[in-house]
């Protein structure tokens, strides 16, 4: 399986990425901004970090990069994109998904281990996970998901959130909602399930070592769907 | 402007330096020189009080691989790799405008660290603010916090650890000292100093603008009502500059063509280029007009005194400049090759092709004013004699809950949760512990660092307190399982002129010597800030420590979260019951008097490497030294982490129990053991002649005192974590 991952002036868990994508088997390549095109990848990676500074909107300067033409290109043509937290913000930038994320409910940076559930495994991205409650851990300012009723609609229908705040027990109550998401969204997927965005950084989860090793289950089963 | 004495002393220096600059000169200097002159005297570059007394701290050590006078230390973890760490004070602009000071403090520092060739693996800081009443204290705080995580986060460096204490002594002077560690490989460190002629001397990083010009001069000044006037002198920090300026430079780094490179920190363009020459024994000559700006009409003046941030200096070899600037075009970054070496010995600066500034480098480094400024000793204060009648009213329980919902014990995780601290994917011990822990990527080793100040034990008696926060910062390092390996100092103290000032800063120095060489632990790095004082007012002295220990294998790292039911806790290190100076005697007994605990550096010493005998045998399961607010405080927050609850023996020594519990006495750790390893345990301390006492055990979730029990482990958790929330959020 080979993966890419984009890097932009200012991403900083590019690294954290390659090196998980790495230990699940992936054979990673790192694309640097300024490129017109991708080598061939099965799965594209936005990673984490302040892309071009974030001074504008989180993600806005990336979403008219040179490279991200080509993103829009293999996505659209049912290539796998997953965008983690400042991803994700680039992908909804570019209108590969829907919404935007605002800043946090409390106006400060959060970083912290939450829980999410899975919402839907219909999908690359879940499909036979072994856990459906995933400890992962956040560290953003602006990832408080929002969208217009019409587009929660949409989501809804198609079964397009796919992981929510919650606790450990699965509880969807606002209580564990870090950052004021809309229905505690912590990540969705496109119409085709091929786009994924989320906030929590599930690559920082990989060994026990660390503050959990959930982003495991995550990663070695994304592995196997692709093979 | 023609030059005289008037304007040299609104530049800050004294009548005395400005004639000394003339005689050394044989002439006036000109705005350009005085400007250059004022920049590299001022106390925050000169060291011009404290260069005499920091002269005798202990800097060497095995393990040293560069001390003190480089843009930071450098100490050998072994396999050919190295960890560069300094600590720096950004005081003075963090007060008037605290988000961009205690940013800007942020980049400054991570700044020294990559310059030698290091990418920065962990941030840390020190932040003390007045007292909570204080009218400005949660708007300052709120702000640096901010701007700490506003740029850490940006860069994408995990902050793992700090320190936060609220004093009123620093209602008008808070303190922000940022600490950065890098990893480097041994064989590939990069120094400032320049050598060989004619080689081009290049400008890279940001614009510079008109921000901060004459901040260090800001930084060496007490305040008075006029601080606001002052905003202007803060800088201003761009992090995503300042990423793309790490990797920029890691980049061309890794190429053989720097060959020597510097930040430009205080004071700039002029600190930068004659610390280069200076080290090199060289000339350099500077065209202005090469030196990118962001303004127009930048005077020479303006652009040598500039502090804008993210812009560094590098002497590169010839013919290697069109890679070098490749490198910096594919970033984004300005590149500028503004001039070169010279044998002239001088610093020559020219400015629309006439020559500006001609001056002689020695006079401006070797010949700095260095001050023997006259100190005063402090007294060893008399021991209170406490009326142990009055602590008959006293319920351990009530006591107990106070103490932990005090400011400057309750959990600070409303701090460090705006800190990214798990990027990079190697924290293994997080903020809210002895230390941080990162692992050295790729490897089975991990660095464990921690900062620590003790401003009440230090203003009580300078000497002991010095000595404390050396042994403390010891302790904290062992507690996770980290040899110990050297520090870095930020010396915060008040105004050197005022004799009282002088002498608490002289012999907190002494004492930190003292502990650092009897427990080989040296001194790599540091910064003196002085005169944090407004109108009259100066803060308690407050050296912080910046400790660095080496974990071999990170999968023996110690944590301090009690781990399991019935597990025996014991008291490592003897207890006296040492009050004075306490939390407990200031805080429930409201006296402030007394001499801080004793320190015996024998006993610190042999306490904290048995207590490495037992992790290295895998006796212990949980560790943590007892500090602020004795065992009973200490074995709470250990609690607190692991949810556990305990239950306290009935007491079998021959001090009243509020000695016992809430003493402050040093060299001591509480360690959590299985029941079947307490023969063994007991061995090793025994062998070792360690004092120790077998207080209680681990219980589910109830608090036992004296068979009672007094608290459930979450009403502890909520007491602890609620006051700073409750003071910053309603």
């Amino acid at each position: 399986m080979k993966s890419s991952v984009i890097i932009f002036p200012g991403s900083n868990c590019d690294r954290d990425m390659d090196v998980a994508l790495k230990k699940f088997g992936f054979k990673n390549q790192m694309v640097w901004h300024d490129n017109q095109e991708i080598p061939k990848s099965d799965l594209i990676v936005l990673p984490g970090g302040f892309s071009y500074g974030d001074y504008l909107r989180c993600g806005s300067i990336a979403a008219k990069s040179k490279i991200i033409k080509s993103v829009i290109e293999f996505a659209n043509s049912g290539g796998l994109v997953l965008g983690i937290c400042n991803g994700f913000q680039i992908l909804t930038e570019t209108g590969l998904l829907p919404g935007i994320l605002l800043q946090n409910k409390y106006q400060k940076f959060i970083c912290k281990n939450v829980h999410v559930k899975i919402n839907d495994k219909e999908n690359k991205y879940f499909k036979n996970i072994k856990k459906e409650i995933l400890e992962l851990h956040i560290a953003h300012n602006e990832g408080n998901y929002f969208c217009s009723d019409d587009e929660m609609k949409s989501l809804n229908d198609n079964n397009q959130i796919a992981v929510t705040y919650c606790n450990e027990k699965g509880k969807e109550d606002e209580k564990f909602n870090p950052n004021g998401a809309l229905k505690n969204i912590a990540g969705i997927f496109s119409k085709k399930k091929n786009i994924l965005g989320m906030m929590p950084h599930p690559e920082r989860m990989i060994d026990k070592y660390l503050s959990s090793n959930d982003g495991n289950f995550f990663f070695e089963n994304l592995f196997e769907n692709l093979k | 402007m023609k030059v005289n004495e008037q304007i040299a002393i609104d530049h800050g220096l004294k009548k005395e330096e400005f004639n000394k600059i003339c005689d050394l000169l044989k002439r006036t200097p000109n705005l350009t020189e005085l400007g250059i002159f004022s920049a590299m005297w001022n106390e925050h570059c000169s060291y011009k009080s404290s260069r005499i007394h920091l002269k005798k701290l202990n800097t060497k050590g095995k393990k040293v691989i560069q001390g003190p006078g480089e843009n930071a230390g450098v100490i050998d973890i072994e396999d050919g790799d190295a960890v560069v760490f300094k600590i720096e004070s950004h005081n003075h602009p963090s007060f008037i405008e605290p988000y961009q000071g205690a940013a800007t403090g942020v980049g400054g520092i991570m700044r020294d660290v990559f310059t030698m060739g290091a990418r920065p693996i962990a941030n840390l800081n020190s932040i003390h603010f007045g007292s909570p009443q204080h009218s400005r204290t949660k708007n300052l705080l709120r702000g640096v916090v901010k701007g700490i995580g506003g740029y850490g986060n940006c860069m994408g460096i995990p902050t793992i650890g700090g320190q936060t204490s609220f004093d009123e002594s620093y209602n008008g002077n808070i303190l922000v000292n940022a600490m950065t560690l890098g990893l480097v490989d041994k064989n590939k460190i990069f120094y400032s100093k320049a050598t060989g002629i004619n080689k081009p001397v290049v400008y890279v990083g940001s614009k510079t603008g008109r921000d901060g010009i004459h901040g260090a001069s800001m930084a060496s000044a007490i305040f008075d009502d006029k601080i606001e006037e002052k905003k202007p002198t803060v800088q201003v920090g761009d992090p995503f500059t300042e990423k793309l300026l790490l990797e920029a430079c890691l980049e061309l780094m890794a190429k053989k063509s720097i060959i020597s490179i510097q930040d430009m920190g205080a004071a700039g363009l002029t600190s930068s280029s004659i610390e280069m020459a200076s080290k090199g024994n060289l000339g350099i000559e500077l065209n202005l007009n090469k030196v990118p700006c962001r303004e127009e009409k930048m005077t020479p003046y303006e652009i040598m005194l500039s502090e804008s941030q993210e812009r560094m200096l590098i002497v590169l070899e010839n013919g290697k400049e069109d890679e070098a600037k490749r490198i910096f075009d594919k970033w984004n970054l300005d590149f500028a090759i503004i001039g070169k070496t010279t044998d002239t010995r001088k610093i020559e600066l020219f400015f629309d092709s006439n020559k500006v500034a001609e001056i002689p480098i020695n006079i401006l480094a070797e010949n700095a004013p260095i001050y023997e400024r006259k100190w005063k000793k402090t007294k060893l204060p008399q021991k209170i004699k406490f009326k142990k009648d009055d602590f008959k009213k006293l319920k351990i329980t009530e006591v107990l809950k106070k103490i932990l919902s005090l400011p400057n014990i309750s959990s600070k995780e409303w701090i460090w949760q705006q800190y990214d601290h798990t990027v990079m994917g190697d924290t293994i011990q997080k903020p809210g512990s002895d230390a941080g822990v990162v692992r050295v990527h790729g490897t089975n080793k991990a660095i464990a660092t921690s900062v620590d100040s003790s401003a009440v034990y230090c203003y009580a008696h300078p000497l002991t307190g010095g000595k404390q926060v050396v042994c403390e910062s010891w302790r904290n390092l062992i507690s996770c399982g980290s040899k110990p390996i050297a520090i870095t100092n930020c010396l915060n103290f008040g105004n050197p002129e005022k004799e009282k000032n002088m002498g608490e800063f002289v012999e907190c120095v002494e004492g930190i010597n003292e502990a650092s060489k009897f427990l080989d632990y040296p001194v790599v790095s540091g910064n003196v800030s002085f005169y944090n004082e407004t109108k009259d007012k100066g803060i308690k002295p407050t050296p912080a420590i910046g400790g660095v220990g080496l974990i071999k294998n990170y999968k023996k790292m110690i944590t301090m979260e009690l781990k399991k039911n019935n597990n025996l806790i014991l008291v490592v290190g003897k207890t006296e019951g040492h009050l004075d100076q306490s939390i407990f005697a200031i805080n429930i007994l409201n006296e402030k008097k007394g001499p801080p605990p004793e320190i015996n550096l024998f006993n610190e010493k042999n306490n904290g490497e048995t207590i490495l005998k037992l992790m290295e045998e895998g006796l212990i399961n949980s560790a943590h030294d007892v500090s602020l607010g004795g065992i009973i405080t200490a074995l709470s927050k250990m609690a607190i982490k692991g949810k556990k609850g305990f239950k306290l023996n009935n007491l079998r020594v021959l001090i009243n129990k509020f000695d016992y519990y809430f003493g402050e006495d040093q060299g001591r750790y509480i360690i959590e053991i299985e029941a079947k390893n307490l023969p063994k345990v007991e061995k090793i301390l025994k062998d070792n002649s360690v004092h120790y006492d077998d207080i209680g055990l681990v219980t589910e979730n109830e608090i036992i005192v004296d068979k009672e029990p007094i608290l459930h482990i979450d009403d502890l958790i909520k007491l602890n974590k609620s006051w700073l929330e409750d003071y910053m959020d309603k």
